[in-house]
């Protein structure tokens, strides 16, 4: 391919064999269209730490999705550097570029005239990989994504549903294992029940493969379940606050970002929190029992749905190990407030 | 059509599909050999002067239907690379003045009369084949180029963006999305430049270029309507022919799932 040999393929030869994520800093990012009063994005500055998935959250026409453009080159920053492991994109060839930017749509656009497995080979086969390196390649994401290949692999876009086609598109966008990834709504179109499994799934694989993700949603309990951390977004991009979900919810930095939470806060931040969080009282004999691998909202539905005063904590062997109560877990909520968020990140994952 | 077929089960959308086809694919040349043998039983029975056996007589039949053909395609094919490529650059051209520049073009060439255009060019210019070429060309552009601009419009705002976010350079994306997409409609459009050549081709024989509308006219100056009528037969014969064979062809290189 004519296009591959320019002067950074150096660059990108070291990113691809980095398929963990690598850093990605946005640095004061203006976009400015030509004959608007005032710009899309303005001043935006952001770091991203290397397999992080942050959240994009705010209302649309806020400038999100183009923030998130900006980052694989399909809308060209006015001012401002953005930086990939370090390196200025503006500096590198926009198609290259885009090659090495895993990018999936609401709309998802798998090309109706390819098959699947010829979809998820767009990218490798752009890259010149070898027949063989790609048929495994292919075979080896349609599993990922729960799609048996030898169902799937030789069908065309239009003949699978569309929790399946949303699927197919996160696999193409792995194809060539981007370091980054960029995600503009990609469950929006999907029903509610899909959208949830698709959400499980999408994070059982980040886990797994841990990208830097960028991830653009106007739905705030989507943005809790899966980011690391999220960034709440007003008019022109601006950040109201930037934060774990945990310390969002339980800090919200103004009107704007406690709008946006809605209602129930308490209860969102509960899901967020396991059973060991709070301090657990004396086993008690009998009474309905809750592992200790669930949340504390899973608990607190569990005395509502019960009526018990106190429920029975168990360990993942089934053993009673303690018990949890109405004032524990409040107890949880009160004293976590921005204190508890200083604990370590990972345990923040719902 | 489409939207029929969308909201059947897709086998018994296949199912309905793979009748359709072959009610299609057979239809026609029964109709169109049904119709000829009709033709020359009936002239079988007549009893043909010295002027009419001049013309009703396989080898002057078969060199008018030569012409006739030879004008067609080579017309056809002049559109074919002249109106897409044209429809191309039409399409992709941010700029809406030559947009509506080259679609005022066909609509000039379609609007026109065919028989004007023949007889005017044949007055400025010269009579024969190639001004008879011209006209059909001219006739023919538009709904090439209109097909391949509205075929090209119409794929997927979604599609594009994804092709584009994987790192395809503009023409990977016209070459290996746009196009193949917007195929269907370009051969739809190819289909209606060639049947609408098969019918102006007649024209021809005003300006001295041959073809069946020697027969017609003929026929008709001449008063001897057996070869009026041969004329005419043979003409919509071809011209069901072509749609047919054009038809066919759409079928076999439309892209797989679609």
């Amino acid at each position: 391919m004519s296009d591959t040999t320019h002067t950074n393929t150096g660059f990108f030869r070291a990113i691809s064999a980095q398929s963990a994520g690598v850093a990605l800093e946005l640095d004061h990012v203006t976009k400015q269209y030509p004959g608007q009063p005032a710009p899309a994005v303005e001043d935006f500055s952001m770091s991203i730490r290397p397999g992080e998935l942050v959240m994009f959250v705010g209302p649309s026409g806020c400038g999100k999705t183009t923030t998130m453009k900006m980052v694989n080159r399909l809308i060209e920053p006015t001012s401002g550097s953005i930086r990939i492991d370090g390196k200025d994109v503006l500096s590198l060839d926009p198609n290259e570029l885009r090659r090495h930017v895993g990018y999936v749509i609401q709309q998802i656009g798998l090309f109706p005239h390819r098959t699947i497995a010829e979809n998820i080979a767009t990218v490798p086969k752009m890259l010149g990989w070898k027949k063989d390196r790609i048929a495994d390649r292919v075979d080896e994401l349609l599993r990922t994504v729960q799609l048996d290949p030898s169902i799937f692999a030789n069908r065309y876009p239009r003949q699978l549903s569309g929790g399946q086609q949303q699927r197919a598109g996160v696999a193409r966008a792995l194809a060539a294992d981007p370091p980054v990834m960029l995600m503009d709504e990609p469950f929006g179109a999907t029903d509610p029940i899909t959208r949830e499994r698709l959400q499980a799934e999408f994070l059982r694989l980040q886990a797994e493969i841990g990208k830097t993700i960028i991830f653009v949603t106007h739905d705030f309990d989507e943005a809790i379940r899966m980011g690391d951390r999220i960034a709440v977004l007003s008019e022109r991009s601006h950040i109201e606050q930037f934060d774990t979900p945990a310390r969002i919810l339980a800090s919200p930095a103004n009107d704007y970002v406690t709008s946006f939470i809605g209602q129930g806060a308490a209860i969102k931040r509960l899901a967020l929190m396991p059973i060991s969080d709070a301090a657990l009282g004396p086993a008690v004999s009998g009474g309905p029992r809750i592992p200790v691998t669930g949340s504390l909202r899973d608990a607190l539905d569990l005395i509502v749905l019960s009526g018990a005063e106190r429920i029975t904590v168990t360990d993942p062997d089934g053993k009673a190990m303690g018990s949890i109560d109405h004032a524990a877990i409040s107890h949880v909520l009160g004293t976590s407030a921005p204190a508890s968020a200083s604990g370590p990140e990972s345990a923040v994952a719902p | 059509m489409t939207a029929t077929v969308a909201l059947l089960s897709p086998r018994k959308a296949r199912a309905r599909e793979r009748t359709q086809r072959i009610l299609r694919l057979v239809t026609a040349p029964v109709i169109v050999v049904l119709a000829v043998a009709l033709l020359f039983w009936w002239l079988s029975t007549l009893q043909l002067d010295s002027i009419e056996q001049r013309t009703l007589n396989p080898t002057y039949i078969e060199a008018r239907i030569k012409e006739h053909l030879l004008l067609t395609f080579v017309a056809s094919l002049l559109v074919a690379v002249l109106a897409i490529p044209a429809g191309i650059l039409a399409y992709r051209t941010r700029s809406r003045w030559v947009r509506s520049f080259f679609l005022a073009l066909g609509n000039i060439g379609q609007a026109t009369p065919a028989v004007g255009v023949v007889i005017l060019l044949a007055i400025v210019w010269q009579t024969g084949f190639a001004t008879a070429l011209v006209a059909l060309v001219a006739y023919s552009f538009l709904p090439v180029l209109r097909n391949t601009m509205v075929g090209l419009e119409q794929v997927g705002d979604d599609v594009k963006e994804a092709a584009r976010g994987m790192g395809m350079t503009p023409n990977q994306v016209l070459r290996r999305i746009e196009l193949p997409l917007a195929s269907p409609t370009i051969l739809a459009g190819l289909r209606t430049a060639l049947v609408f050549a098969v019918g102006t081709a007649t024209v021809a024989t005003f300006i001295n270029a041959g073809g069946l509308g020697d027969m017609i006219v003929n026929g008709l100056k001449l008063q001897r309507y057996p070869v009026l009528f041969t004329g005419a037969v043979l003409v919509a014969a071809i011209a069901v022919l072509i749609d047919w064979l054009a038809g066919v062809v759409e079928d076999l290189v439309r892209p797989k799932g679609l």
